[in-house]
């Protein structure tokens, strides 16, 4: 590989149902940030990798080209990103190709997010999802498939609801010390139980809000990281992932595309025992059960076991292994692509000492950021290192 | 740096400031239409489900009996070779009570809820599952594991379509043994 790449800045909005700013204003407050934190201009940038979620959220056709300016890529090689909810952490793999490659020295990563345009609410767009002959005139919301996935995975491994309810309980509190959160809150088990019942197994706090947003961060490669920073964070594997698009085909019990995606990136960071050398992660966690889910396709604890970690404290941000310390979609909120990159972003500054309130201790020196998406079927894994 | 000591940016609005007027917004709903062909493999599914029966592709490479079927195997890559039929049997691998329509509406009170389940059909390979609806069941009996049976429109209402199985009933009617309830 041409060389070694660090992220040396990073920038993002708050997280808000809906924002006076369009999609390209968020763009450019995220990326002119991460600039800032890193004392860069956009002419110290050679190339832009721009993550975006599907264009029907927006009713922009070539959502790429719309937000380009925002995201400081007029006369710049410029790529955007597209793989669904694992867009957020897919932008990053891909801007780090562009330095590691040696192609670039630096990139600007951008993703932003407006999901509140599709008003009153998304599920039309949603809708287009599912096979359009063989699963549309069925009348399917984007939530049968999360809970089908949701009970199979409960079912398989004889787990409670009620534990599976205790990620919301952690992350919204977790949340609650993220300045750009969404969806802070201190709740009980009971009260994600007792929240609308929209899709059995699926309460309304299983699912993270719908936010807009928009978050960044800056690569660059190994002598130029070290020149402009003291403490660099280095993307030492990168992974990704894509199953069949027929989901029903699919064991759904267990995430295999994560699991696939997981070792390429610990195959690349010379991780040979992720339990041990994964010291903090954010798994993707629009959904409850989904933190669960990836942690055991991450490697993270054997099949079935991760609500047991969640039950004894582990995964809190003072237990042995904190998971999605940031509060998470849950959370912080989810703006599709925006929100995988905010978890890289947290790992970045944990890994750095610089997560304020929400600084797990014990100085951690290797992180995982994790997202998926398409339909239920791609995992994207990015692992970073301070050292 | 700290996100703590930055300056956040994303104005948060409230319904009531576009109510009000207090800021502009414009609105427009696209009006698009499309018509999409079926293919060859989903073609002659939609046929066949017109006729009555669930036909899935068989690749004898790898010998998975597939549904829906598909004229190459994405696993083998290479065309599948022979069509078979499937029975309207099969077994509940998944399934959601479901209280919200499409548009995220909500079913009304005392109205029946959406039943989504992933069905691996008799006849297919194990695990080649399709989505569909169950019916004729009360919520609290579904369980995983259990033994379903299409119930089809009449012959002459059928168009060619996923829908032509109304949706999928219990083969033997519940036991009396009651569940706790799911709600
Ligand atoms: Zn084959």
């Amino acid at each position: 590989m041409g060389q070694r790449v660090a992220i040396i800045g990073a920038g993002m909005t708050k997280f808000v149902r809906r924002a006076q700013e369009t999609g390209k204003e968020l763009a450019w407050q995220a990326a002119k940030a991460a600039l800032d934190s890193c004392g860069l201009t956009l002419k110290d940038i050679d190339c832009i990798s721009m993550g975006c979620a599907p264009d029907a959220f927006d009713g922009v056709h070539m959502k790429g080209e719309y937000l380009s300016d925002g995201s400081g890529g007029w006369r710049k090689p410029y790529m955007r990103h597209f793989v669904g909810g694992g867009t957020g952490v897919f932008a990053p793999i891909h801007g780090w190709f562009h330095v590691a490659s040696g192609v670039f020295d630096t990139c600007l990563v951008v993703c932003s997010e407006k999901m509140s345009s599709c008003h009153p609410h998304p599920q039309g767009a949603f809708k287009t999802i599912f096979d359009h002959t063989t699963e549309q005139p069925l009348n399917p919301t984007l939530i049968w498939i999360f809970a089908l996935e949701y009970n199979r995975y409960m079912q398989t491994y004889g787990i409670s609801k009620r534990d599976i309810a205790l990620v919301s309980v952690k992350n919204k509190k977790n949340a609650i010390d993220h300045p750009a959160a969404h969806l802070p809150m201190e709740i009980t088990v009971d009260d994600v139980l007792n929240s609308e019942l929209l899709a059995w197994p699926v309460n309304r706090l299983d699912i993270s809000p719908a936010s807009d947003g928009a978050a960044a961060i800056v690569l660059a490669g190994e002598r130029t990281a070290r020149r402009l920073t003291d403490k660099p964070v280095w993307i030492e594997g990168v992974g990704w992932n894509l199953d069949t698009a027929y989901w029903a085909t699919r064991d759904l019990a267990y995430p295999r595309y994560v699991e696939k995606a997981a070792r390429m990136a610990y195959e690349m960071a010379g991780i040979k025992e992720p339990k041990k050398e994964i010291e903090i992660a954010e798994p993707y966690d629009p959904f409850t059960y989904k933190e669960l889910h990836h942690m055991e396709g991450l490697l993270l604890a054997e099949k079935g076991e991760a609500p047991q970690l969640l039950v004894d404290g582990v995964t809190q941000r003072d237990g042995d292994r904190p998971i999605c310390p940031s509060g998470g979609l849950l959370g912080v909120g989810n703006p599709i692509s925006a929100a995988g990159l905010m978890k890289v972003i947290e790992i970045f500054l944990q890994l750095r000492g610089e997560a304020g309130k929400r600084q797990v201790p014990g100085n951690p020196t290797c992180g995982l950021a994790q997202a998926w998406g398409d339909l239920m079927q791609i995992g994207t894994v990015i692992v970073l290192k301070n050292r | 740096m700290e996100l703590e000591k930055m300056k956040l940016g994303a104005t948060p609005l409230k319904e009531s400031d576009l109510k009000e007027g207090k800021v502009l917004s414009l609105a427009m709903t696209p009006d698009i239409a499309y018509a999409w062909d079926n293919g060859v493999a989903i073609g002659r599914y939609l046929e066949e489900l017109k006729n009555g029966r669930i036909i899935a592709r068989k690749c004898n490479k790898c010998n998975r009996i597939m549904l829906p079927p598909r004229m190459f195997c994405e696993l083998c890559w290479r065309a599948t070779d022979k069509w078979v039929y499937c029975k309207d049997t099969g077994t509940v691998n998944t399934f959601s009570i479901c209280y919200i329509n499409w548009d995220a509406s909500r079913i009304p009170k005392g109205q029946p809820p959406h039943i989504p389940a992933v069905i691996h059909v008799d006849g297919a390979s194990t695990f080649m599952g399709i989505l569909h609806v169950l019916g004729e069941v009360d919520p609290d009996d579904v369980k995983i594991g259990m033994k379903v049976k299409a119930v089809w429109k009449k012959p002459e209402e059928r168009e060619g379509s996923i829908t032509d199985i109304m949706y999928w009933k219990p083969l033997r009617p519940a036991q009396g043994r009651k569940t706790a309830g799911r709600r």
